[in-house]
């Protein structure tokens, strides 16, 4: 792996660029893996990464029907926040921020984490309730997040509309300082770039089409486009389409897959600070480094696995977006696109073993399963080395459905990821 | 003064002059223009700068997908707009433009300095380097990087414009008035199909208004044009300009963008600026034409450089010549037609360079014949001039060697590396494309929808063969819609058309490495970016794109797509069809944000719901609270009283004598049918059948997990009617998730909803003189606690008005609530008034509900529970019906979790000192002393003042709280520990007296 630096970038600006070398190889599938993990997006590249980083297991593939962070990786609004109701969430989505903090360094790739501040509209006594809560039990909890008026909500964001005549006038704001964005690309090159250097196969264009079990019910392998691969251990993190790979070893997911959408408007000067959630609206911006406001959207109503939503959503996304800033309604709608989101009936995500022995999962993360990348793949490659979930993911089991145990984010808070 | 203005060319009159600024200096154009013509008119070309390097820029094209000529416009406060291309925007008297993205002049950009440097930032550059020291990213180096990022500044107040949608059925839609979408537009509204036919532009022509020499049914094209458009209206056509189709959604859903009044020089007065088009068409026929494809060649950025179609629409539309001594490259014959257009008007051609080896013989021999220098087998290897082009250097190729260069002095280099197929709609539907090797370029294959492509979109290309397909696709199109026709293709005399061929970056001389072909103007991404993505590992062409940023700029890669295929599929060693391009977003141009909001803006962002007895309440000085859609009455303030001073008021007045409550925005459903008991069994905890009519019992209804989600007062009106209540918030989930029972779990169930939440409006009359107020206005039921006792419910009439009365309490006081035709709301609730007037009734908001609510210890769904809260939790296991067979939610009730030890029970907390006030959402712990991440054992979920009580208190979801009643807990806040008591939530009257009266 060549090293990147700024003195690597001087040095190939003076001889034409001629240093670099491929960031990974495409590779072709061997026969047999140690670990097989399905959906080369930054949660299953990252999982590859730890595996070998940490876990010492190298002899690792990760598939993709497509190319690698072409799904929810590459789709996403980039928020990576940690105020959570619950604990278990309130640990998962910290520890996946404390990983986020340097994981540039520790990547060697610049995926340029930055901590601008997420701040959270409310619009009612409800969503007021609602967010003082999270605000208290974020603070015993340890996680950063804190209360403030709407004029303070203005000071931090100057387009955001506190006038009390607005539909949905705002009543406060919950401020997580240390939330932000990344450069969602960069991630999962980064982590496939660091998990090649340490021998991970990354294999593109080859879908998955089955997994494989053995005469005692263990995996065996799965079967793909480019044939039969063994492998003791599968792990499954793909998004949208989990619930399709784990039907085909008979087991049942509790998801529901619908399309999500999002935007970017043309570039502009820095006119937007930080990130701006108000769910009662349904309206999520900040702008990217490019200059683009970026907006997310809402799921379509129904289930579907097309990756491309209806206007009507859209529509109603940019007259909430234009009621809270509306300095931004001669702004202009670049590009939009959608992606499958995989939705528990709790809205928290399932990470950890499976009925089949061998066979693990990382789904379920629905709108907000970005923020979660770094701790997402770093707890699934404990489970899938230990053969037992590391304690942070422990309680996002898939057995929590039958028993009863949710993490009720959804329920909670009625605040989407 | 118009240097570039050609007498008797242009589509438009020459009268009339249009003034405009550009950066402060004023100018003159003529009505018809856009920004760009008009100041080509002047010999201006510089008009941007580009997004990475600051390089000068001008036009490239002539139409909407221009990346370089981006402006500020404005018009006014609240009517700035950045990144306007200036070949789209029509002149309007008075416009004010001004160049961006630059520090200084735009002649002079401080930013350039980027350009000196360019090395250092080659494709991905910042993945790379930035990463030291850690907490510089978002501290130094990004803020840098985002203030030299972004084009045009951003508007900065509220825009006063109006925006419109508009709904529209049609037969068939027809997007693009080109020569195909007119001949199919007219064969279809021949056969009597009702068509739409749209437009981007200012007038329908397409390609007919740059090439007026071809004739079409013996006819000059523009006079062929005009009868078209006539016998078009004649035929009732509807005939939509400047209207862009955005995108192509399911089902032939297609958004329509329609610019009404950015051309106008005053529009009138509250005028929709844009309107959006909901287009659902039996039959859509696509006829976008094609795209001119730049040549990627060193310096092929420079302003002066344009494409040769763009430069003959300037001439033969604007009456506008781009330059003195144009020199043409090209790879396709259509760039001499160009060339001869300019020559025609009185250019000098300076050289056609052509990249060919073989163009084709009807185009030499013209050129021939006006004594143009024509090289074949030529390249070029780069040009010269800083703000305008002066020259470029072309060479010889032969056998793949590039021979010795030469200079061409010239004041513009009009390029043409051949046409693509505009796809995007088309591929919007998921419609397949497959790769034309004799073409070379993608083509419409499989669609998924009801559409038909037609001319030069399927790679046909001259206007015989766009007119003749346009006819023949119109017919289809009609056919399929059921209509007799038959297709008539125009005749077309002096057809300009031609073949081409398709190059990656062109051969050059010299380093290759430090050669500087742009394939995406706008964000800097040359050649050899594209060819360093793929050396670094990005094969999929969807890497390429982000990796570099091709095709990711303001035009969508409507300039780079297809040059950025070809360098990159060189580049891994693939055939084009095996790279593929990039997925086409919509929308087809930029749309604002205004278009998509239409009419849902300020007050219409969404409606508000209002009760008919909300006029009284802003009669009277109430403070309102949204709840959901509703605007609802909080409290009724006195002159200086503020809300816990009203809400104290208002809650002795109403355990004192008597409180009137607007309880109209409670969900009503009216459940029906001969099987509405067993529907009723089936959907809440409670029991049913043994309810006699004409009694009320409160009921819960649980999701599908066992947890609460919703509760309300049921009335038995008869054998088979039930008047169910909801809450506010849930009125609409509750009524969906009954139906969703009944159409999908149920079927067989007769059974009948029907929402009544608007049909009545409720009163709720509460307080020891409430039947005092209520018994006068009462005909036809017996008010007597013997004949009327609790959790009762009659049709009676009050106040004259038909209405059905509950006995029924939420305060805990002696209650009644009137539910009356919703016309006769107001005027009940002013007859209670009256009537109340000598017990000093007391009008009361949501507030004070609350309250009292709370101090019975009675829930709010959606406060006191969260969606994880069992009927035990809430200490509501009463409302079970134990001998039941089935509820939705029963079987989960039996799950290990909700079943287990140590859930959260809702519990009474009242603080050590009764003046502090626990905030809601407050959390709860055993231990204070702990250190973070404290363990906390749950949260409180209301909290209030109590004037019954003289104090505050407040309800929790403790963790086995029931079990720690009489036993302190704490509750950490940053003001510091409190300290607080688990009690009952029975904090009034616990054994219910006031009912019994």
């Amino acid at each position: 792996m060549t090293r990147f630096s700024g003195m690597a970038v001087l040095k190939n600006a003076l001889n034409g660029h001629k240093g670099w070398r491929e960031q990974w190889p495409d590779s072709e599938p061997k026969k047999e893996y140690d670990v097989i993990i399905v959906g080369a997006g930054a949660h299953g590249l990252g999982a590859a990464y730890y595996l070998a980083q940490e876990h010492g297991i190298t002899d690792v593939a990760v598939i993709d029907k497509g190319w690698l962070g072409g799904g929810n990786t590459g789709r996403n609004t980039t928020i990576i926040r940690s105020n959570y109701l619950y604990d278990e969430s309130a640990r998962m989505y910290d520890h996946a921020l404390d990983l986020w903090e340097g994981l540039s360094q520790e990547l060697n790739y610049n995926v340029m984490f930055s901590r601008r501040g997420v701040m959270m509209l409310a619009h009612n006594v409800h969503d007021v309730q609602s967010f003082q809560r999270h605000v208290h039990s974020n603070r015993l909890n340890g996680v950063d997040n804190r209360w403030l008026t709407p004029e303070e909500a203005k000071r931090f964001c100057p387009p955001l509309n506190i006038s009390r005549d607005a539909r949905y006038p705002v009543m406060g704001a919950a401020l997580q300082m240390r939330a932000g964005t990344a450069r969602h690309d960069a991630v999962a090159w980064g982590y496939a770039r660091a998990a090649a250097a340490r021998g991970v196969d990354i294999i593109q264009n080859c879908p998955v089409l089955a997994v494989r079990r053995g005469p005692d019910g263990a995996v065996e392998g799965v079967d793909t486009g480019k044939g039969f691969i063994r492998a003791k251990k599968v792990a499954i993190s793909a998004a949208g389409h989990t619930s399709v790979v784990m039907q085909s070893a008979d087991v049942r997911m509790p998801l529901e897959s619908y399309p999500l959408q999002a935007l970017v408007s043309e570039p502009v000067k820095p006119c937007f600070p930080c990130v701006v959630m108000s769910n009662a609206v349904h309206a999520y911006m900040s702008q990217s480094d490019k200059g683009e406001l970026v907006i997310g959207s809402g799921t379509d109503q129904y289930v579907s696995y097309s990756q491309r939503g209806g206007l009507p959503l859209i529509e109603h996304t940019l007259a909430a977006i234009c009621e809270v800033f509306p300095i931004f309604t001669r702004m202009r709608m670049l590009r939009k696109w959608g992606g499958i989101v995989d939705v528990t009936p709790d809205r928290s995500a399932i990470v950890g073993k499976t009925p089949v022995k061998g066979l693990y999962v990382n789904c379920g993360w629905g709108t907000g399963g970005f923020k979660a990348t770094p701790g997402a793949a770093h707890t699934l490659a404990h489970t899938v080395a230990r053969d037992e979930p590391h304690p942070i993911n422990a309680p996002f089991t898939l057995e929590r459905f039958t028993t009863g145990r949710l993490i009720d984010e959804a329920a909670a808070a009625a605040v989407a990821h | 003064m118009s240097t570039h203005r050609i007498a008797g060319k242009g589509r438009f009159d020459h009268g009339g002059p249009v003034r405009f600024t550009f950066d402060g200096k004023r100018y003159e154009g003529r009505r018809g223009d856009t920004i760009a013509s008009a100041l080509l008119a002047h010999g201006v070309h510089l008009m941007g700068r580009s997004f990475k390097y600051h390089r000068p820029r001008g036009p490239v094209c002539a139409g909407t997908e221009e990346p370089n000529a981006l402006v500020e416009t404005s018009r006014g406060k609240g009517r700035f707009e950045p990144n306007t291309r200036a070949t789209a925007q029509e002149l309007r008297e008075g416009l004010e433009v001004r160049s961006q993205n630059r520090i200084g002049s735009l002649a002079f950009d401080l930013q350039a300095v980027n350009d000196l440097v360019h090395p250092l930032f080659s494709a991905g550059f910042y993945y790379k380097t930035f990463m030291w020291p850690r907490s510089f990213w978002d501290r130094v180096y990004e803020p840098v990087i985002r203030r030299a990022a972004g084009l045009g500044r951003a508007p900065d107040a509220p825009d006063p414009d109006r925006y419109a949608h508009r709904n529209l059925h049609t037969e068939l839609l027809v997007i693009g008035a080109g020569p195909a979408g007119l001949a199919a537009a007219l064969a279809a509204a021949r056969a009597g199909a009702e068509v739409t036919l749209v437009d981007e532009h200012a007038e329908m022509g397409g390609a007919l208004l740059s090439d007026p020499d071809v004739v079409i049914d013996g006819k000059p094209a523009w006079d062929w044009l005009a009868a078209a458009l006539a016998e078009l209206d004649r035929l009732g056509v509807r005939r939509l300009t400047r209207t862009t189709a955005i995108g192509y959604y399911h089902q032939n859903f297609v958004g329509l963008c329609q610019k009404l009044t950015d051309h106008l020089d005053e529009p009138p007065e509250g005028a929709p600026r844009e309107r959006m088009w909901h287009v659902r068409a039996v039959r859509v026929i696509l006829a976008q034409g094609a795209l001119e494809k730049p040549l990627v060649f060193d310096g092929n950025d420079r302003p002066g450089v344009m494409l040769a179609g763009a430069a003959q629409t300037y001439l033969n539309r604007y009456g506008v010549l781009v330059g003195d001594t144009p020199a043409i490259v090209t790879s396709h014959d259509s760039a001499y037609h160009a060339a001869f257009d300019l020559a025609d008007a009185g250019a000098k051609v300076a050289a056609i360079v052509d990249v060919r080896a073989a163009p084709g013989e009807g185009v030499l021999v013209e050129a021939r014949r006006r004594g143009i220098e024509v090289l074949t087998s030529h390249t070029v290897t780069g040009t010269n001039g800083r703000l305008r082009v002066k020259s470029l250097r072309v060479a010889p190729v032969s056998g793949g060697r590039v021979g010795a260069a030469r200079t061409i002095a010239c004041d513009c280099v009009l390029m043409c590396g051949g046409w693509t197929p505009s796809l995007h709609l088309f591929s919007h539907t998921k419609g397949t494309l497959k790769w034309d090797e004799a073409l070379d370029a993608f083509l419409p294959d499989r669609s998924a929808e009801e559409c038909h492509i037609a001319g030069a979109g399927r790679g046909l290309w001259g206007y015989g063969a766009a007119l003749a397909d346009g006819a023949e696709i119109g017919v289809t199109a009609a056919r399929a819609l059921g209509l007799d026709a038959e297709a008539a293709a125009p005749v077309v005399e002096r057809d300009r058309t031609g073949t081409g061929e398709t190059f990656k970056e062109l051969p050059t001389d010299g380093d290759a490495g430090r050669k500087r072909a742009f394939v995406d103007f706008q964000n800097d991404v040359t050649a050899k970016d594209i060819r360093l993505a793929v050396k670094e590992g990005m094969r999929s062409i969807e890497h390429v794109k982000r990796y570099t940023t091709n095709g990711m700029a303001t035009d969508q890669g409507k300039m780079s797509n297809v040059n950025g295929l070809m360098i990159a599929s060189d580049a891994v060693g693939k055939a084009p069809p095996q790279v593929g391009l990039t997925t086409f977003r919509p929308p087809y141009t930029p749309t604002t944000f205004g278009a998509f909001a239409g009419y849902h803006r300020g007050r219409h962002f969404e409606v508000t719901r209002r009760t008919p007895i909300d006029p009284w309440a802003e009669a009277h000085g109430a403070a309102f609270e949204p709840v959901s859609l509703w605007r609802r009455a909080w409290y009724f303030p006195k002159a200086g009283e503020d809300m816990d001073a009203a809400v104290a008021r208002e809650c002795a007045a109403t355990r004192g004598s008597v409180g009137i409550f607007d309880a109209s925005t409670l969900g009503k459903i009216e459940v029906q049918g001969p099987d509405a008991v067993e529907f009723m069994n089936r959907m809440y905890t409670n029991p049913w059948t043994k309810l006699g009519i004409g009694r009320a019992r409160y009921g819960l209804l649980l999701g599908e997990d066992g947890y609460i989600r919703d509760d309300g007062v049921i009335g038995r009106l008869g054998e088979d009617l039930f008047h169910v209540t909801t809450t506010t918030g849930g009125a609409a989930r509750v009524l969906n998730m009954m139906e969703d029972y009944i159409q999908t779990e149920w079927p067989d169930l007769k059974v009948w909803l029907t929402s009544t939440t608007e049909q009545w409006a409720t009163v709720a009359l509460n307080g020891p003189n409430a039947r005092r107020v209520l018994e006068p206005l009462v005909e036809g039921q017996d008010l007597s606690a013997e004949a009327f006792p609790h959790m009762s419910v009659a049709e009676c009439t009050v106040a004259g008005f038909p209405a059905r009365l509950f006995r029924i309490s939420f305060t805990g006081e002696l209650g009644f609530e009137i539910n009356v035709p919703a016309r006769h709301g107001l005027a009940l609730w002013e007859a209670l008034m009256k009537e109340g007037e000598r017990y000093d009734i007391c009008p009361y908001g949501t507030e004070t509900m609350h309250v009292l609510r709370a101090e019975k210890g009675f829930i709010i769904v959606g406060q006191d529970t969260d969606g994880t809260v069992t009927p035990d939790d809430a200490g509501l296991s009463w409302a079970i019906g134990k001998k039941k067979a089935d509820f939705v939610g029963m079987r989960s009730l039996r799950r290990p979790d909700l079943v287990a030890e140590g859930r959260k029970q809702l519990v009474g907390l009242m603080t050590e000192d009764g003046d502090v006030k626990l905030d809601e959402g407050a959390q709860v712990v055993a231990d204070p002393e702990q250190a973070l991440p404290m363990k906390m054992i749950g949260h409180v979920t209301s909290s209030y003042y109590s004037a019954a009580l003289g104090r505050h208190f407040a309800m929790a979801l403790v963790e086995g709280g029931r079990d720690l009643e009489g036993r302190d807990v704490f509750v950490p806040t940053p003001e510091g520990i409190r300290r607080a008591t688990v009690t009952t939530t029975a904090f009034y009257d616990p054994a219910g007296e006031r009912l019994k009266v």
